[in-house]
């Protein structure tokens, strides 16, 4: 499947007279758990007038996906984090039970869901950019993603994105 | 051109962090050089987000006051991102 290559959005620090500092981030993994802080850091990061873009590769593409973006999941095998043995995490059903526990207590703390951080970012200036071998791979096309994916690139733009900055990868 | 100052109260209570940020920094884009914007936050990480905040956007803090269970966070806006 060929992915077309959209406009690579402005690449260069708009010249504001004074350099602004840049914040990438990198989500390579499709879990609830990993996504929900990476919008957390990008949305600070954009309020403290950071340059903020995030990067979606591998798994991370979930937290882009139109059918995966309202029901990401946290993992219950392979995660010691879960209070329960692990060996538990196993038995089917026990992803979505996890998953129910942690999004309950992410509404208890207030905390806004996945769609809505992606929202938020993108209201605070966040640019979102799709991985175009993880695409090419799963084979997704650009009409499967968010409407707001801001382009498609490769890991070279990507790490132009984030010279000079701070960078993380989750 | 409006010269009034204002005096904003942002409530924040019950949302953590980011919550009392961003809702600061939503103020913040629709205040004017002057304005002073109270944050009401019960997130305990929210003193210390918002005075590295204040740092590093130019912006002043004026005061920190701990009220019974939540705590205003005042900041003056000094500096506006064009």
């Amino acid at each position: 499947m060929r992915i077309e290559l959209a406009q690579v959005t402005q690449l260069k620090t708009e010249a504001k007279g004074e350099q602004t500092e840049r914040l990438l981030i990198i989500l390579s993994k499709g879990t609830m758990d990993m996504a929900a802080p990476a919008f957390m850091i990008a949305t600070t990061g954009a309020t403290m007038g950071k340059e903020v873009h995030m990067f979606f590769t591998f798994w991370g593409m979930n937290a882009i996906n139109k059918k995966t973006v309202n029901s990401m999941k946290v993992a219950s095998v392979g995660n010691p984090g879960v209070p329960m043995p692990n060996i538990l995490g196993m038995i089917p059903g026990m992803t979505a039970m996890v998953t129910r526990m942690m999004n309950g207590k992410a509404k208890k703390a207030k905390m806004p869901s996945i769609p809505d951080m992606i929202k938020m970012a993108k209201d605070l200036g966040v640019k979102l950019h799709a991985c175009s071998t993880t695409m090419e791979m799963m084979g997704t096309t650009k009409d499967l993603l968010i409407p707001e994916v801001d382009d498609v690139v490769g890991a070279a733009t990507m790490l132009s994105l984030g010279e000079g900055g701070q960078i993380i990868f989750i | 051109m409006s010269t009034v100052e204002q005096h904003k109260v942002v409530d924040s209570r019950g949302s953590f962090c980011p919550g009392p940020i961003t809702d600061l920094f939503k103020a913040y884009r629709s205040s004017q050089l002057g304005d002073v914007i109270e944050l009401l936050a019960t997130d305990p990480a929210a003193k210390a987000d918002v005075t590295a905040w204040a740092q590093k956007s130019g912006n002043q803090l004026l005061d920190i006051v701990d009220e019974q269970g939540y705590t205003r966070i005042i900041v003056k806006i000094t500096k506006k991102r064009s």
